[in-house]
C-alpha cells in the first residue's frame, strides 16, 4: 500500500500482516505517517495504490467488526453533548439510520463507561472533563462498538498516570477476550511492557514483528535516524510533476 | 389597533416561519463552525435564481427552489475547492466564493434583460414582508374560522411551511447522525454514516431554507436567524437536543417580538412603522447580547458574581487566618487598625462587620477576637495552609522560603494535601482538623 497526500507520497509500500489477538504498537518519529497509516486502513484517506483487507474482505464489508479511536485533538470538546452521548455514538452502527438511541443502548454505553472508571461522569458535559478523562470517554466509545479489531491513534498522548493505567488495563482485557488492538504509540520506553508486536514506521515499514525480535537498537536507529533524504526528495519531485508545476 | 389581520397576519406568519426554519438548521452550522456558510449561500443563490428564471421563464416557487438549491451545492463545492487548492483559510474561501457569485447574479440581472420582472437585488437584502397584505381578510380574528378559501395565502408562506415541515422531519429523523457527523466526522464515516453526504444534505436544506426565507424576509434576517437563535440557545444549555428546542422557541420569540417592535414602538414616538425584517434582526441581536450577559452558566454576569463571591470568601479566610496567627503569638485581641495593617486593607470595617454578623469574630470595647465558630474555621484554614507548605517542600521540592505565597492561594481551594506532618517547614505547629475531634 502506498498513500499520498496531495500527490505527495507519505507512506511507501507499506506491507504488513497483523497477527490476530495481539497488542500491536506503531512507533516512529513525527511525520513518519503513523496516523496516515491508520486512517488509510480505515478508508478515511484515499490510498494511491495497494490493498487493505480485513479477514480477507474489504473494509466496507466488515465495518462493524472494526473500532476506531481518533486523536483526542481531532474533535471540538466544547460540543454540547454529555460523556454518555459520546459513548452512545459507538453504538450508532448497531442502532442504524434514522432510529433513536434506546434505553438498551444507553445501558450498554454506561457499562462501557464503567469499564474505564468513568461511570460517575456520564452526565458531565465533555468540556468539563480533564484531558485524561476525555481520552477514557473515547476509549469507552470504542468499547461500545464491540469490535474485534481496534485502531487507536495516540490514546496515551498527554494523559495522567491514572488514565494510562486504566487504558492499559482495558487493552489487556481486550486481548484476553480475543481482540486485536493496533495502537499509535509515542513512548518508546513502555513498548516492551505494554505490547506484543511492534511496527517501526518512518515513511515505510522499517521493521515489524514481535517486540522481542524487532525492537532492537539497530532498528530504532534506522527508524529515528532522520528521514531517508533520497525518499523525501523523490516524494517532493513526484508532487511537483504530478501537480504540473 | 396593534394587530390588523389584513396588514399583520401574513407578514408575521412569514417572519415566524422563516425564523424557525433558519434557526433550526443554523444549530448544525454553528456546531460545525460554518455559520458563515449560511451567509455565503444566502448571497450566492442569486445567480442560481436568475439562471433558473432564464431557463424556465417562470418565477414559480419550485423552479426558484431548484435553481437556488443547485447554486447552494455549487457554493459548498466551490468553497471546498478554493480552500484546498487556493490554500486559503475557510472564512476567506467562503468570502471570495459568495461575493463573486453574488456579483455574477447582479450582472445577470442587469444584462440579461430580466430587469422588468421584479428580481431585484434590493429586495434580496431586506425582503418584502410589508407587501404580504391580505386584501380579503376577515374583520375580526374569530372571522378566521369561517375563511373558506386558502387561495389568498401568499405562496411565500406556503413554500416556507413546506420547507419547515421537511426541515423538521430531516432534523428529527437524522438527529443522531447529524450530531455524530458534526462532532466527529471521521468516526461517522468509519461507522458507515458518510459525513460528506450528511454535510451536503444539510447544505441543501440550508440553501432551500435560505431561498424560501429571503424572498419574504431578506438575506440579512436569514443570516441573523441562522446564527442568533442557535448561539443564544447554546449559552443556555449544554445538551444538543435542548439547544435545538430552545433555538426554535427563541427564533419564534424574536420573530414575534421584533415584528411588534417594528409596528408598535415607532408609534409611541409618533413615527411610521419601520422595516420589520430589520427590526427582527436587531431584536435577535439584542436577545443574544442579553443572554451573553445574563446566562446562568456561561454569562458574563454570573461569572462576575462567582468571582466576587470567591474574593469575598478569600478575604474572610485571610482575616480569620491572620487573627489565628496573632493568637498563636499570644495576641488574642486585635484592634481594627492592627487588622488593617496585617491584612493590607485600608478599610477593613465592612469585612469585620461581615465576620461579626456571621458570628466568626466578636467585638468587645473596640477589640476583635475569634469566636468559638471562628476558631474552628480559622484552624482549618491555617491547617490547610501549613499542610500545603509542607507538601510543596516535601513533595514538589520547592525551597521552604518560597512556598508561603503559593500556599496562600492554594489554601482556598477544595483539594486538601495529605494529613500526617505535625509541623510546617518553618517549624510552626499544624493545627488539628477541627472537624475530627
Amino acid at each position: 500500500m502506498t498513500v499520498a497526500y496531495h500527490k505527495k507520497p507519505v507512506l511507501w509500500d507499506v506491507d504488513y500482516d497483523a497477527p490476530a489477538n495481539k497488542l500491536i504498537a506503531i512507533v516512529g518519529p513525527n511525520g513518519a505517517g503513523k496516523s496516515t497509516f491508520i486512517k488509510s486502513c480505515l478508508g478515511l484517506i484515499p490510498k494511491a495504490s495497494g490493498l487493505v483487507e480485513f479477514w480477507g474482505q474489504p473494509y466496507r464489508k466488515v465495518r462493524s467488526r472494526i473500532g476506531y479511536v481518533p486523536q483526542r485533538e481531532s474533535v471540538d470538546w466544547d460540543f454540547p453533548v454529555s460523556a454518555l452521548d459520546v459513548v452512545c455514538m459507538g453504538r450508532y452502527r448497531r442502532i442504524g439510520w434514522c432510529r433513536p438511541v434506546t434505553r438498551k443502548h444507553k445501558v450498554a454505553a454506561l457499562d462501557c463507561l464503567e469499564l474505564v472508571g468513568m461511570r460517575d461522569f456520564a452526565n458531565r458535559q465533555i468540556s468539563q472533563l480533564s484531558g485524561g478523562q476525555q481520552q477514557r470517554v473515547f476509549l469507552a466509545r470504542a468499547l461500545a462498538q464491540q469490535a474485534e479489531l481496534y485502531f487507536m491513534d495516540e490514546p496515551f498522548a498527554g494523559v495522567d498516570a491514572a488514565t494510562e493505567r486504566a487504558i492499559i488495563q482495558v487493552l489487556r482485557e481486550l486481548k484476553n477476550s480475543g481482540k486485536t488492538v493496533i495502537v499509535v504509540h509515542h513512548d518508546l520506553q513502555s513498548v516492551p511492557e505494554y505490547f506484543d508486536e511492534v511496527i517501526l514506521l518512518n515513511m515505510r515499514v522499517v521493521a515489524s514483528g514481535p517486540v522481542g525480535e524487532v525492537f532492537t537498537e539497530t532498528n530504532l536507529h534506522k527508524t529515528y535516524g532522520g528521514r531517508l533524504t533520497l525518499l523525501s526528495e523523490a516524494a517532493e519531485a513526484i508532487a511537483r510533476t504530478e501537480s504540473g508545476v | 389597533m396593534y394587530f390588523d389581520l389584513a396588514l399583520d397576519l401574513f407578514p408575521l406568519l412569514a417572519a415566524a416561519l422563516a425564523a424557525v426554519c433558519c434557526g433550526l438548521l443554523g444549530n448544525f452550522l454553528l456546531l460545525r463552525k460554518q455559520s458563515m456558510m449560511g451567509d455565503a449561500i444566502s448571497h450566492s443563490v442569486l445567480p442560481g435564481l436568475v439562471i433558473a428564471f432564464l431557463i424556465a421563464s417562470t418565477r414559480s416557487p419550485l423552479v426558484m427552489l431548484v435553481g437556488a438549491t443547485i447554486a447552494g451545492v455549487v457554493t459548498v463545492v466551490l468553497v471546498e475547492f478554493v480552500k484546498r487548492f487556493g490554500k486559503v483559510e475557510p472564512g476567506a474561501a467562503m468570502g471570495v466564493v459568495f461575493s463573486i457569485l453574488f456579483a455574477l447574479g447582479v450582472l445577470l440581472i442587469e444584462k440579461a434583460a430580466v430587469r422588468h420582472v421584479d428580481l431585484d437585488a434590493e429586495c434580496v437584502l431586506h425582503g418584502q414582508l410589508e407587501t404580504l397584505v391580505w386584501y380579503s381578510a376577515p374583520a375580526t380574528i374569530s372571522g378566521l374560522w369561517s375563511v373558506e378559501t386558502l387561495d389568498a395565502i401568499p405562496r411565500q408562506i406556503i413554500t416556507l411551511t413546506i420547507i419547515l415541515i421537511l426541515a423538521i422531519g430531516f432534523v428529527s429523523l437524522l438527529f443522531k447522525e447529524l450530531r455524530l457527523a458534526s462532532f466527529d466526522p471521521a468516526l461517522a464515516t468509519t461507522l458507515g454514516f458518510n459525513s460528506t453526504l450528511l454535510h451536503y444534505l444539510l447544505m441543501i436544506f440550508v440553501a432551500a431554507a435560505t431561498v424560501a426565507s429571503f424572498e419574504a424576509v431578506g438575506s440579512i434576517l436569514v443570516i441573523a436567524m441562522l446564527i442568533c437563535p442557535g448561539a443564544t440557545a447554546r449559552l443556555l444549555t449544554d445538551r444538543l437536543r435542548t439547544q435545538i428546542v430552545l433555538s426554535v422557541l427563541i427564533a419564534l420569540f424574536t420573530a414575534v417580538g421584533g415584528y411588534f417592535s417594528a409596528t408598535i414602538i415607532p408609534g409611541w414616538f409618533g413615527r411610521d412603522t419601520v422595516n420589520a425584517a430589520g427590526s427582527i434582526t436587531v431584536f435577535s441581536g439584542l436577545v443574544l447580547s442579553l443572554t451573553i450577559i445574563i446566562s446562568p452558566s456561561h454569562g458574563i454576569l454570573s461569572r462576575m458574581i462567582r468571582r466576587i463571591r470567591l474574593s469575598s470568601r478569600v478575604a474572610l479566610d485571610d482575616l480569620l487566618a491572620t487573627m489565628y496567627r496573632a493568637q498563636e503569638q499570644a495576641q488574642a485581641e486585635m484592634s481594627a487598625s492592627d487588622i488593617s495593617d496585617a491584612i493590607l486593607r485600608s478599610k477593613p470595617q465592612p469585612l469585620l462587620n461581615r465576620a461579626v454578623k456571621r458570628a466568626l469574630i466578636q467585638r468587645h470595647r473596640g477589640m476583635y477576637s475569634l469566636t468559638e465558630k471562628g476558631q474552628c474555621a480559622a484552624r482549618s484554614i491555617v491547617r490547610r495552609h501549613r499542610l500545603w507548605e509542607h507538601y510543596l517542600v516535601d513533595q514538589a521540592g520547592l525551597a521552604p522560603d518560597h512556598v508561603h505565597e503559593t500556599a496562600e492561594r492554594l489554601e482556598h481551594l477544595p483539594p486538601v494535601p495529605p494529613a500526617g506532618p505535625q509541623t510546617d517547614p518553618q517549624g510552626k505547629v499544624i493545627p488539628d482538623d477541627p472537624q475530627v475531634p
